[in-house]
């Protein structure tokens, strides 16, 4: 089976097989579905989008319904191994505190987003003037639901402030196109940041 | 009563009695020697036995969960829109069983029921039974179906507790558990609603401290206010206004104490339709059950631990204007759950009908109940 995003592929590589997993925002459980039939992988998802609560339910995905801006309270800590965030920072109406959470009851956290420090959006609003809206933010300004976009370098500096350390950093374009441009400059030419990260040891 | 049965339904059934023989060790300490069970069952047991679906009713609810007796039957079963051919529970794949609990007054032993020992109704006498000594009796029940595991066992809000003291009590006799607008134990709330209820009913001249059946006589005025009381519990804040609002009947206000708000009508319809088909004994037998249900009191509180040999996979529904049995309750039944490492979903279904609602055909409520019900099916044989 093909995976519909890219991240996904890419989280599927970083998850070691049977681990436990808590997705939060985990849409139509795509993600878990394939961990847990190729990877043994087990878990929880976490969704408020009623019509993704049937396809998981439907997918036969352990999903809870739950505004991720209420926090993980009812988890306890250290309850997975890792906790993934797949292109929900951005919408998440206290990303620094859903980060803290996410290292609270998991080991190793996993987010991707959307790059704004994109070429693309840099041109749309550096020279056009306006708020970006490409093939990774589609949406209109006023409609989107990402209320806090940011860029690899905003991530990085907010990981530092948060004593988080980074394991791992992929910056990759919507179509899985590599090139000596996203090596050298992933800020600039990444469409798709995708981080893995765990606390620092004290 | 229905010119002709809707095509959806199950159609005619009938009831079956068991007749139990071996003694019921209550949790009161006392002891039912023998005792009966009426239940319905609808569908077909495959050769297999693996696609038994157990419905476990609420406070006020029956055996007859769907189908008519008869033509001139005026309502259907009380869950006729979830239980049925090509339904939520679809009868053409399981089989499912609805049975009346014990101490009720539909049929199965209880408060109305002859005393062996006296040739009398037991009315007071009939011991004060729990969801724990439901669950036993019901697990008995299975056993003379030649059921060893249900596929899946369905409840909400009373009923929905016996679903958790089924999974707590016999792992291994149910794959799927779900638990549907319910709580693991009552709030000191829940019960002061309860006590008052039971106070209506007990302080009712007619009550005869339980024996009014010798006095051929109901205490119907008690029976009606604890009615009226429980359902108002049962309704939001926003569905009372928008059914009703502040409607006059008369469109005036008339000064007396008759019936002039359209909810006061309501009410009292409620109460007359309820008076003429429930015992007031059961009535206090059944809020005393509601409000000794606490399965994780026997571990200091603790919930999680009290489910740690739970192996049933879990769906438990909540609705978000239930204020009885709030979604917070069910978040801690979800979190003891995954605290076990156990299979669960969890669905909030947004609805401003109360805690009524796990009765209606809420679109979001029949989408995320059916595709349940569907993985449930797929995992019977054939």
């Amino acid at each position: 089976m093909s995976l519909s995003r890219f991240d996904f592929q890419v989280i599927c590589d970083w998850i070691h097989p049977n681990s436990r997993v808590l997705d939060l925002g985990c849409g139509n459980g795509e993600l878990l579905n394939e961990l847990s039939l190729n990877q043994g992988v087990s878990g929880y998802g976490i969704e408020i989008d009623d019509k993704n609560i049937s396809k998981c339910i439907s997918a036969g995905i352990n999903v809870i319904q739950r505004d991720l801006d209420l926090g993980l309270s009812d988890f306890d800590e250290d309850s997975f191994d890792y906790v993934i965030l797949s292109m929900t920072l951005q919408a998440s109406n206290y990303p620094h505190r859903l980060l803290g959470e996410m290292l609270r009851v998991g080991t190793e956290g996993i987010v991707t987003f959307p790059n704004f420090g994109n070429i693309k959006s840099r041109i749309q609003l550096g020279l056009g003037g306006r708020m970006p809206v490409n093939r990774t933010l589609p949406l209109e300004w006023y409609n989107t639901p990402n209320i806090h976009l940011c860029t690899l370098k905003d991530f990085e500096e907010l990981c530092d402030k948060l004593d988080i350390e980074i394991l791992e950093r992929r910056a990759v374009s919507q179509n899985n196109k590599t090139g000596p441009g996203l090596k050298l400059f992933p800020n600039l030419f990444g469409e798709i940041a995708l981080y893995r990260f765990r606390r620092k040891a004290a | 009563m229905p010119e002709s049965i809707p095509d959806d339904s199950i159609g005619l059934v009938k009831s079956s009695i068991f007749h139990f023989n071996e003694p019921l060790a209550l949790a009161s300490g006392l002891t039912l020697n023998e005792y009966e069970l009426v239940y319905e069952t609808y569908g077909k047991l495959n050769e297999a036995r693996d696609n038994a679906v157990l419905v476990c009713h609420a406070l006020s609810g029956t055996h007859h969960l769907a189908g008519y007796y008869s033509m001139d039957d005026r309502k259907p079963g009380w869950w006729e829109n979830i239980v049925g051919p090509g339904k939520v529970i679809d009868t053409n794949r399981f089989y499912v069983v609805g049975v009346n609990n014990l101490g009720g007054c539909h049929g199965s032993t209880g408060p109305k029921s002859t005393n062996p020992a006296t040739g009398k109704p037991y009315g007071p006498d009939f011991p004060i039974v729990t969801v724990t000594d439901w669950v036993t009796s019901q697990h008995r029940l299975s056993e003379k179906l030649g059921i060893k595991q249900w596929a899946a066992v369905v409840g909400g809000s009373l009923g929905g507790m016996q679903v958790l003291q089924w999974a707590i009590d016999y792992p291994d006799s149910l794959r799927h558990a779900i638990v549907i607008a319910a709580a693991p134990k009552l709030t000191a709330q829940n019960i002061a609603f309860n006590e008052v209820a039971r106070q209506a009913i007990r302080t009712d001249p007619s009550f005869h401290d339980g024996h009014y059946y010798e006095h051929d006589t109901i205490p119907e005025s008690g029976l009606r206010i604890a009615r009226m009381l429980g359902h108002l519990t049962y309704m939001s804040d926003d569905i009372m206004a928008e059914k009703f609002g502040r409607a006059l009947r008369e469109g005036t206000i008339n000064f007396d104490y008759g019936i002039e708000f359209q909810v006061e009508s309501y009410l009292r319809y409620q109460a007359d339709s309820f008076v003429g088909s429930f015992d007031a004994n059961t009535y206090l037998l059944m809020t005393k059950a509601l409000d000794y249900f606490d399965p994780a009191a026997a571990v200091a509180g603790d919930l999680t631990a009290v489910l740690a040999k739970v192996s049933a996979d879990f769906f438990v529904l909540s609705f978000t204007s239930d204020w009885r049995f709030s979604p917070q309750r069910s978040h801690e039944i979800v979190r003891a759950l995954h605290d076990n490492d156990l299979n669960v979903s969890y669905a909030e279904i947004e609805s401003h009908h109360g805690h009524d609602a796990f009765l209606l055909s809420l679109p979001q409520y029949l989408s995320v109940f059916s595709a349940y019900m569907n993985r449930v099916a797929g995992e019977c044989s054939k």
